[in-house]
């Protein structure tokens, strides 16, 4: 795992942890978990989720891209970003 | 709807004639994630589950709890308990297990059907209550008396014989937030809710070809409802487990060209957030429909850029009686602010708080007669009298709604505020004593109390003051953490303001009025 992936994966469980969980317990939320699952992110959870990877990572994510593969678990959201840097889609 | 040689009295008897019906038998019945599901299998898989509950003891007016998303075992669920004689309540999935195990307490739910990913929850409540059949859908964890949805639905043999349910019997409790902080089971009977149905589909001017969306939970009157006219008219629902990625729900409106959208205003804020970033349209849908809270003007005219062909419909409604009124969506330019009559086959009246008549403009207690009003609530006759009141003839009840409308010289209804303190956010109705209470379980916590404060995008945002013991150092963040626990995510305090003292009324209860009143900081 290169270090920008690590970087980009501790900000976003930091936020998800901090923001929508409001837990300081690393362990209650494991990478693969699917959020919706979990009732981590609800119908409102993933526009603050888009929200804060704009103010973050400086993108600009697309109403056509707010999915579950996209956002739908840590790991999911890290490779999204990860895609959005590298100019893919 | 084709007229039947026989009145529909009981809720599930569309489904027993569409699955009658060679033709409308192959129709589909639900599309769940994208996946399509025949009136035959809809009959079929809930006979099969409706003579598993048989089995497992349930009989005429017994109550089984679906704890589950929108899914395929949800829809069937429904179903399956009216075919058995049997009472549905549908709860949030969403719900912590305290909760979840009060509304199995409270109703006396004899099944509970759920799924593996709600075990957290629910397996704890098992050990307490062992009469309490489970069947569960989806991975289920080891050791655990559970049965599984599919291997029950492959082993039952459908129920045949028709228990003898009449119109009058109960055919689901809704659990619905109340002041004092414990949710109250609605009663509907097949009448009450037969009798909605059809007036909703009259004045939406539905009909057999539509294809109704739903994002909202079957735990929720609105969201059910979309099920329940879907299965009246033979016509297609298009159920998805949420909003919360639009553009899955945005393609499958595409791809399955749905014609109804029912929405509240959260989600309206979230559509028009999502076509400033990027141009939504919808030429397929035709109808619109907002309840829950008010659409304001502006965003309502917004939303025909998104949807060019609807008529928007302005609603209002309890669970108590389902709805109360709409507002025909020609007159939305010539009644701004209004949301209307009452819906086909009912009426309402202002009431002053003395009981007495309301002069045309003026604020009176929104009272509603027909049909859909509710029994009354489970087990609580004591709420009961205090929303039913004696109506115009001998013996029958009319509903008081305790909120305030003015109506005006023609009959249009005008929301004016509410009476109670019940916060209304994201759609949901949020009783700020049960916030209340998980806050007063906080250690170090001594006294806070809730109220809501006006959001652009949630309706209202619900706030917490709380006072902590003299010596107690506590963060928001921990606070926050524990309601997370306790609560459904819609009921934890966006805002959390730690403070002194609660303001006070004279007679020393905390007054929200003051709270409101003092600015946050």
């Amino acid at each position: 795992m290169s270090t920008q992936t690590m970087d980009v994966k501790a900000r976003v469980r930091d936020y998800i942890l901090e923001n929508l969980m409001f837990s300081s317990d690393p362990s209650e939320l494991a990478d693969d978990v699917s959020l919706l699952d979990r009732g981590v992110i609800d119908s409102t959870g993933v526009l603050e989720v888009v929200l804060f990877l704009e103010e973050s990572f400086g993108l600009q994510v697309k109403a056509s891209q707010m999915l579950p593969q996209n956002f739908d678990s840590v790991d999911n959201i890290v490779a999204f970003v990860q895609r959005q840097q590298q100019g893919g889609a | 709807m084709k007229p039947s040689a026989t009145p529909r009295r009981l809720l599930h008897e569309a489904l027993l004639e569409h699955g009658a019906d060679p033709a409308r038998a192959r129709h589909t019945a639900v599309v769940v994630e994208g996946r399509a599901y025949s009136y035959a299998q809809l009959l079929d898989t809930a006979s099969r589950l409706a003579g598993a509950l048989a089995e497992r003891g349930v009989g005429r007016g017994d109550r089984v709890a679906i704890y589950m998303d929108n899914t395929w075992p949800c829809v069937v669920a429904v179903f399956a308990t009216l075919l058995a004689g049997g009472v549905f309540l549908v709860v949030n999935p969403l719900t912590k297990s305290d909760k979840l195990g009060f509304v199995l307490d409270d109703s006396g739910a004899r099944v509970l059907l759920s799924d593996g990913h709600l075990a957290h929850e629910f397996v704890p409540l098992l050990g307490t209550r062992p009469a309490l059949r489970v069947i569960a859908s989806g991975g289920l964890p080891d050791r655990c008396a559970i049965e599984a949805f599919d291997a029950v639905i492959e082993a039952a043999a459908p129920l045949c014989e028709r228990p003898a349910t009449i119109a009058l019997d109960l055919a689901a409790l809704i659990y619905t937030s109340g002041s004092t902080g414990m949710p109250k089971g609605v009663m509907h009977t097949h009448q009450s809710m037969l009798f909605a149905a059809q007036s909703l589909i009259q004045y939406l001017r539905l009909g057999e070809g539509e294809r109704i969306l739903c994002t909202l939970p079957l735990a929720f009157d609105y969201g059910l409802y979309q099920w329940l006219m879907a299965v009246q008219l033979g016509a297609t629902l298009v159920l998805e487990r949420s909003f919360a990625f639009p553009a899955q729900v945005f393609a499958r409106m595409h791809a399955f060209e749905v014609t109804v959208f029912p929405g509240v205003p959260t989600v309206f804020a979230m559509l028009l957030s999502a076509h400033r970033r990027e141009r939504l349209c919808f030429p397929s849908v035709t109808r619109v429909t907002n309840t829950a809270a008010a659409l304001p003007d502006e965003q309502a005219l917004k939303l025909r850029e998104i949807f060019p062909s609807a008529l928007l419909y302005k609603m209002y409604g309890l669970t108590e009686c389902k709805r109360v009124c709409y507002l025909e969506p020609e007159l939305m330019e010539a009644k701004p602010g209004s949301v209307g009559k009452a819906i086909p086959g009912t009426e309402v009246f202002l009431r002053s708080v003395a009981g007495g008549p309301v002069a045309p403009g003026e604020a009176g207690i929104l009272h509603v007669r027909g049909p859909h009003v509710m029994l009354g609530y489970w087990n609580r006759p004591d709420l009961s009298a205090q929303m039913l009141r004696e109506g115009p003839l001998p013996g029958e009840r009319v509903l008081c709604t305790h909120d305030w409308f003015r109506m005006d010289e023609e009959g249009f209804l005008y929301f004016v505020g509410r009476s109670d303190d019940i916060i209304k956010t994201r759609g949901e109705k949020v009783s700020p004593v049960e916030v209340e209470n998980v806050l007063h379980a906080v250690e170090g916590v001594r006294e806070a109390a809730v109220v809501g404060v006006p959001d652009e995008l949630l309706g209202e945002a619900i706030r917490a003051y709380v006072v902590l013991e003299s010596g107690v150092s506590l963060g928001v963040g921990q606070i926050r953490a524990y309601c997370m626990r306790r609560l459904e995510s819609f009921m934890v305090p966006q805002q959390i303001l730690l403070c002194m003292d609660l303001p006070r009324t004279a007679t020393g209860k905390v007054s929200r009025k003051a709270l409101l009143e003092q600015p946050p900081a």
